[in-house]
C-alpha cells in the first residue's frame, strides 16, 4: 500500500467499522433502538423530510456566527492594539477582559434577551463574546513580543510610532493573531448554537441549529435531532477550515510552520 | 590620522541601568576614523553595553560620549547596527529586508531597490533577493543581516559578536567578506566578539575589558597590514599576538572569577 494514501485509508476505515458497530449495537437493542439510536439511513431520511427546516435553520446560524466573529476579530485587533500600548492600559482593563470570560453564556443570555430581545441579533452579540476573547489574548500578546533588537533596529533609523506598529509589531504578531483567530473560528458556530438555544426565536423565520434543536427534542424526533447534529458538525468544520484557509494564505511564504508545505 | 577629530570618543563613562550595579566604569577611548575595534573580555563585562551607548539605544550614566562630536542620539544617521542574531523580518524577502532601513527614512522605492540590489552584491547574494529568511541558511541570513546595515552608507559599524552562532568555517569565510567589503566602503567598525583569533584577524586595536564593573583592562594594536589573508592566519606575527591575547583575557576572567 502506498504511504502517501495511508492517511485517507486510515480513517475511512475508522469510519466504516463505527458504522458498523452502528447497526451491530441497533439490531442488539432491538424494538427500543429506533428512538435511542436511529441508523444512518434514518438520519439521512431525516435530512429529506426536514430538509428545508434544516437548511434555513443552518443559514441563520451561519449568518449568527459569521457576523459575530468578524465583528470579533475586527474589534479585537483594535482592542489589542491599544492594550499593546502600555502595560497601564493592560493592567488597566485586563481584569475585566478576565470576567468578560469568566461570566458563562447562559448567564448572560436572559440579560442580553432582556436587551435586544430574542432572535440573531443575541446570537450574534453571544457569538461575538465567546470569540473575543481569545482573539484579543493572543494578538495582545503577539503584539507585544517583538523581538527586542527588531525594535532597536527601527527606533536607530528612527521610525515613527506608526511604522514601528504597521511595520513591525502587527505583522510579527500574525502567527499569534491566526492561532486567536483558529480558536474563535471553531467556537464562533458553537457560540451560535449555544446562544440561539437559549436566546434563539422562530418568530420572522430567524429560527437556527439550536432552536431547532428545542423544537425537535419537544416532538421526540429523534432521527431530526440526530440530522441536525450533523449540520452543526459541518458548519463546525466549515468554519474551522475558514480559519485554517487564512492562516494558511496569509503565512504559508514564510513562515516556518508551512516550510516543507510551500517550497 | 590625528589630525581629524576623534569619530567616536568616550571620556570617563559610567553606565548603570536603573538602581543596579556599576555596569561600566570609567571608560575612555578615542577611535579614529577607520579604525576596527574588537572588544572582547569575559562574560558580563559590558562589551555589548558600550555598542548600545555609541548607538544612543541607551543613555550614558555618567561621562561625556559624543559620536561625530556630537550626542550618540543625534548621530544615529551615520550608524548602523549588526545584531547577534540575523534579526531579519521573516515575512519580508531578502531584498524587502535590506531595504527596511532605507524604508523608514523615507527613501523611495525605486532608489530604495537599487542601493538593496548593491548591498546584496556586496555580500554576494544578490541571487537571493526574492528568497524568504526561512529558506537561507544561518551564514546567509547574516549576510543579509549585514546588507541591510550597509544599506544606509553607515560611518559606523557596531557589531555584537555577529558570527557567534556560525561554525568556524563560515566565521573565518565571513570575517575575510567582512574586511574586502570594509575595504570599499571605509566604514568605522566596533565589533564585540568572544573569539580571541577574530579579534586579532579583523582588528588594528583590541580593547580587552574586565568584568564587575566593566573596565577597559588594556589595549593591544595589531599591526597587521590589510588586506588580510588566509596567509595572514599562518604568519607567525599572526599566532603570536593570538597567544597574546590569549594570555591576557585568561588572566582577566582569572581576576574576576
Amino acid at each position: 500500500m502506498p504511504k502517501k494514501a495511508l492517511p485517507y485509508i486510515l480513517p475511512l476505515i475508522t469510519g466504516l467499522a463505527f458504522i458498523g458497530a452502528w447497526y451491530a449495537i441497533r439490531a442488539f437493542l432491538g424494538e427500543d433502538g429506533k428512538f435511542l439510536l436511529p441508523t444512518p439511513d434514518e438520519i439521512f431520511a431525516a435530512f429529506n423530510e426536514h430538509g428545508d427546516q434544516l437548511w434555513a435553520a443552518t443559514l441563520n446560524t451561519t449568518k449568527g456566527a459569521v457576523i459575530g466573529f468578524s465583528v470579533a476579530v475586527l474589534v479585537s485587533f483594535v482592542f489589542a492594539l491599544i492594550l499593546s500600548l502600555t502595560p497601564i492600559i493592560r493592567a488597566s482593563l485586563y481584569p475585566y477582559l478576565m470576567i468578560l470570560q469568566m461570566t458563562p453564556i447562559i448567564v448572560l443570555a436572559p440579560i442580553l434577551i432582556l436587551w435586544v430581545g430574542p432572535g440573531l441579533a443575541s446570537v450574534t452579540i453571544i457569538t461575538f463574546l465567546i470569540c473575543f476573547f481569545p482573539l484579543t489574548v493572543n494578538t495582545t500578546q503577539g503584539l507585544i513580543s517583538t523581538d527586542r533588537n527588531l525594535v532597536d533596529l527601527f527606533t536607530m533609523c528612527k521610525a515613527t510610532k506608526a511604522q514601528e506598529i504597521f511595520l513591525l509589531r502587527v505583522p510579527a504578531a500574525l502567527p499569534y493573531f491566526f492561532t486567536g483567530l483558529r480558536i474563535a473560528a471553531t467556537l464562533a458556530p458553537i457560540g451560535a448554537i449555544v446562544g440561539d438555544f437559549y436566546a434563539g426565536n422562530s418568530a420572522g423565520g430567524q429560527g437556527g441549529l439550536g432552536f431547532l434543536t428545542i423544537v425537535f427534542a419537544s416532538q421526540f424526533k429523534n432521527a431530526a435531532l440526530f440530522a441536525t447534529a450533523v449540520a452543526s458538525c459541518g458548519l463546525g468544520f466549515m468554519f474551522a477550515g475558514i480559519g485554517i484557509g487564512l492562516a494558511w494564505s496569509s503565512m504559508r511564504k514564510w513562515h516556518e510552520s508551512y516550510a516543507n508545505s510551500d517550497s | 590620522m590625528s589630525s581629524s577629530p576623534p569619530i567616536v570618543k568616550f571620556d570617563q563613562v559610567d553606565k548603570r541601568y536603573g538602581d543596579g550595579p556599576l555596569i561600566l566604569d570609567q571608560i575612555s577611548f578615542a577611535a579614529a576614523r577607520g579604525d576596527f575595534i574588537s572588544l572582547i573580555g569575559p562574560s558580563g563585562c559590558g562589551k555589548s553595553t558600550i555598542l548600545k551607548l555609541i548607538s544612543g539605544l541607551n543613555p550614558i550614566t555618567g561621562g561625556t560620549a559624543t559620536v561625530e562630536s556630537i550626542s550618540p542620539v543625534n548621530a544615529a544617521e551615520e550608524l548602523a547596527f549588526v545584531f547577534q542574531e540575523p534579526t531579519l523580518l521573516p515575512w519580508l524577502t531578502v531584498q524587502r529586508n535590506v531595504e527596511v532601513p532605507l524604508k523608514l527614512r523615507g527613501v523611495d522605492a525605486d532608489r530604495r531597490a537599487k542601493v538593496a540590489q548593491k548591498s546584496l552584491e556586496l555580500v554576494g547574494l544578490a541571487s537571493r533577493s526574492k528568497y524568504y529568511p526561512r529558506q537561507l541558511s544561518g551564514g546567509q541570513k547574516m549576510r543579509v543581516s549585514i546588507a541591510r546595515a550597509l544599506s544606509l552608507s553607515p560611518k559606523i559599524l557596531l557589531l555584537d559578536e555577529p558570527f557567534g552562532a556560525l561554525d568556524e568555517m563560515t566565521r573565518d569565510h565571513l570575517n575575510e567578506e567582512l574586511l574586502a567589503i570594509r575595504d570599499q566602503k571605509a566604514w568605522t567598525a566596533f565589533f564585540v566578539t568572544h573569539s580571541v583569533a577574530e579579534a586579532v584577524f579583523l582588528s588594528n586595536r583590541i580593547f580587552v575589558l574586565s568584568a564587575n564593573p566593566g573596565r577597559l583592562h588594556r589595549e593591544i594594536k595589531v599591526d597587521l597590514p590589510y588586506p588580510r589573508t588566509e596567509e595572514t592566519r599562518q604568519s607567525a606575527e599572526y599566532q603570536k599576538l593570538v597567544a597574546e591575547v590569549t594570555r591576557l583575557l585568561r588572566s582577566v576572567e582569572d581576576t574576576t572569577t
